[in-house]
């Protein structure tokens, strides 16, 4: 069992997400991560998916998914050179004079940036891989996390390959 | 300028649609006017689960795009069993549905229902129309979508102003679709093509397992001379019986839960399994670790995600079967008698595992089932309800010729036979039909008698009423100590409800009555029914207890 990340472009039809993320549901698969969003061409998205299983499983999951008849492309890219990318906000009780400054710091050391600051409260922006938002989330927790937003994880394969590149 | 309405029953014309299976309501009314001065057949059904059936019939008996229509709301909702049945059979059709304006969409509107969603997961593709204009090339997509590939059912969804919306007068229709999601293969990779003839030369003792695919591709005769070249015996699924001769030496009929016994003991024996669309059923394997333990697999079929699914492949072919087994036939050499052994084992073991029927004077089932296969001796089309009628059917008719059996496998869906032998009967005119019955599923779509009387389909009936839901009788009898909880029915008078419908009937209760009431069947112009009178609780055998391995059968006489 391991982590897969599943990069699937699509028309750009209505119902083509619930079409995915229902074959996941009725396959029995519980669905980590889900980003979506325009590609580089017109008329598709690309839908990131993590999700956890034995090879075999997620093998299926990837030929049912070829079946949907507006999926054009499905790529595994799990075992190969990428880079991933996660967003998230988290708002942090943070008092000015009391845990502001120390809060402040540990923003800059992840090199977060500080987007809002209220009275009792500061918002930090990080992007990374999971684990250095996972890492950054754990030391704020000790100040208290008033509100964490995290998107979805998208991933891109280093280098001139393109998934539409390959076969 | 004309309506979307129009254009609609232009593009079912365009593609060749003669008849349609429907149910009209309010949001279909545009579609209905249209149908009204069309040369477009319509018949009305008296239950929109029987237009979907029917048109699950239509397509099974004449490898065409079978078609039904149904308004919004209850009726979109009544054809949901019959698209999931044609979804697990692989059957080609399109579902209609009328739907609420596009206005009204998400509103609760009276008669709405999200058919679009409801029918996501079973349906290959579905539509919900929004602009009129869209509907020529929605068309197009649906049949080419239906019928190619690993065929199954489509849905478009009507809303009442895309039936009402107004197009120009000249709008195109697609003469060819291209969809860049959906490109099936149909020519097997040469290099798994040469690995399986490698295989083919090596085996000592191969057997074909043929299923409903080798019917939907037409590869009877590629199937039957592969067996022929290898002297591989061939065993059938449910789906692909008709697919090689009952009568045929090397045929060793169905396999699985209700097999042979000869067909299961070759698969566990075989040292060379040849999948050929099939796809390793729960039904078929039994206990999948011990199904076909001691063979290699040469697994060929259109769909990717069917190979290795279930069972671990040696050689995986995707491709059009019929395709695939041409390009295997082109490479592979006549080989001589190697397998000579291996046919005698088999042989062995038929001769010592027959399939019996008691041997007395009362009215057995699988009687009347040998007394109907020897009368109509290879024409004609049966179909079947579910339950033991189809199990006896599927083991004791001898089918001679693909799409002349229809029966609903991967949902067994009880009340599928009476609307699909509808269907069979308009599909292929002049020829016999005759749908074999249990008392209780014949209950589950009964009205459709009145359908049946109204356009005089020569549909005939043969109910091997056994006054039990028999199936499921069958397995409180074996595995819940004869504790039969809700399964006995009581006696109904079928020729009764015959006949007040205007259709003919009558009634059998002895054995040596059985061949002269099927003859008066055959006989009769237009529909009839048979109410036989069975042994009421027979069971159907050999029989592997679920999760038992397919050689483990229980009522395999020696
Ligand atoms: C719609 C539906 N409901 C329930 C079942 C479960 N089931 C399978 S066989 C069977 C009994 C069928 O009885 P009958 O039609 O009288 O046929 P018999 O087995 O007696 O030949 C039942 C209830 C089913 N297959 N389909």
């Amino acid at each position: 069992m391991k982590r897969h990340t599943l990069s699937v472009l699509v028309e750009n039809r209505a119902g083509v997400l619930s079409r995915v993320t229902g074959l996941f549901s009725r396959r029995g698969f519980n669905i980590e991560s889900l980003a979506v969003g325009t590609s580089e061409e017109e008329g598709t998205s690309r839908i990131t998916l993590v999700v956890f299983g034995d090879d075999r499983e997620v093998e299926q999951v990837i030929k049912q998914l070829n079946k949907l008849i507006d999926v054009i492309k499905v790529s595994d890219l799990t075992d190969r050179e990428r880079v991933e990318r996660e967003l998230a906000l988290i708002k942090v009780a943070a008092e000015p004079g009391g845990v502001r400054a120390e809060v402040m710091q540990i923003a800059t050391i992840f090199r977060s940036q500080i987007i809002d600051v209220g009275p009792k409260t500061v918002t930090l922006e990080v992007t990374g891989d999971s684990d250095k938002i996972d890492a950054l989330q754990r030391l704020l927790a000790v100040y208290g996390i008033r509100e964490l937003y995290r998107t979805g994880r998208i991933a891109v394969l280093r280098g001139q390959k393109t998934v539409m590149s390959e076969k | 300028m004309k309506t979307g309405a129009k254009v609609l029953i232009e593009g079912l014309l365009r593609q060749g649609t003669k008849t349609i299976f429907g149910y009209p309501g309010g949001v279909v009314l545009p579609i209905y006017d249209v149908l009204y001065d069309s040369p477009l057949e319509h018949i009305l059904v008296r239950h929109e689960q029987a237009a979907a059936h029917a048109a699950d019939g239509y397509a099974r008996a004449s490898g065409r795009v079978g078609v039904c229509l149904a308004t919004s709301g209850p009726g979109a909702c009544n054809l949901v069993t019959g698209i999931a049945t044609a979804y697990m059979d692989s059957i080609p059709i399109v579902a209609l549905t009328g739907q609420v304006p596009t206005s009204l969409l998400g509103n609760d509107a009276f008669q709405e229902s999200d058919i679009h969603g409801i029918t996501m997961p079973i349906t290959k593709h579905n539509y919900l129309v929004s602009r009129a204009e869209d509907l020529p090339q929605v068309i197009a997509e649906a049949f080419y979508i239906a019928s190619t590939g690993r065929p199954g059912p489509v849905l478009i969804d009507l809303p009442k102003d895309v039936s009402t919306g107004e197009v120009p007068e000249g709008i195109e229709f697609p003469t060819s679709v291209s969809l860049r999601g959906y490109q099936p293969t149909v020519k097997g990779h040469p290099r798994q093509i040469e690995r399986a003839v490698d295989l083919m030369k090596r085996a000592q003792r191969p057997l074909l397992y043929a299923g409903g695919g080798v019917i939907l591709s037409g590869a009877d005769q590629e199937l039957l001379a592969l067996a022929e070249r290898l002297g591989a015996p061939v065993t059938t699924t449910l789906m692909g019986l008709g697919a090689i001769r009952g009568d045929h030496p090397l045929n060793l009929g169905m396999l699985g839960m209700h097999g042979t016994a000869y067909a299961n003991y070759a698969v566990t024996e075989c040292d060379l399994l040849v999948a050929i669309g099939a796809r390793f059923d729960d039904r078929v394997t039994g206990r999948i670790e011990t199904f076909a333990p001691n063979a290699q697999v040469i697994h060929i079929d259109i769909d990717p995600a069917e190979i290795g699914k279930n069972k671990p492949v040696d050689v995986p072919i995707v491709g059009d079967v019929r395709q695939v087994l041409a390009q295997i036939l082109a490479r592979l050499p006549p080989r001589g008698s190697r397998t000579g052994p291996w046919l005698e084992r088999v042989e062995h073991w038929r001769k010592t595992h027959p399939l019996v029927i008691r041997d007395d004077d009362l009215l057995h089932p699988q009687y009347v089932v040998r007394t109907l296969s020897e009368l109509l001796d290879g024409d004609g089309v049966v179909v079947s309800e579910v339950g033991q009628n189809q199990m006896w059917t599927a083991q004791h008719f001898c089918f001679t010729k693909p799409r002349s059996w229809i029966t609903s496998g991967g949902l067994g869906t009880m009340g599928y036979g009476l609307p699909a032998s509808m269907g069979a009967c308009v599909a292929r005119p002049g020829e016999q039909v005759f749908l074999v019955a249990g008392d209780g599923s014949l209950q589950m779509n009964i009205q459709e008698f009145g359908t049946i009387a109204q356009y005089r389909i020569p549909v005939k009936v043969v109910v091997l009423n056994n006054g039990f839901l028999g199936m499921v009788r069958q397995w409180q009898e074996l595995f819940y100590e004869h504790r039969y909880s809700y399964t006995e029915l009581p006696q109904v008078d079928f020729v009764g409800i015959a006949r007040a419908y205007g259709i003919d009937g009558m009634v059998v209760e002895e054995r040596r009555e059985v061949r002269d009431a099927l003859r008066t069947a055959i006989a009769h112009e237009g529909p009839f029914i048979v109410d036989v009178r069975v042994v009421r609780e027979e069971n159907v055998f050999p029989m592997v207890p679920a999760g038992a391995a397919i050689n483990e059968m229980i009522g395999s006489r020696q």
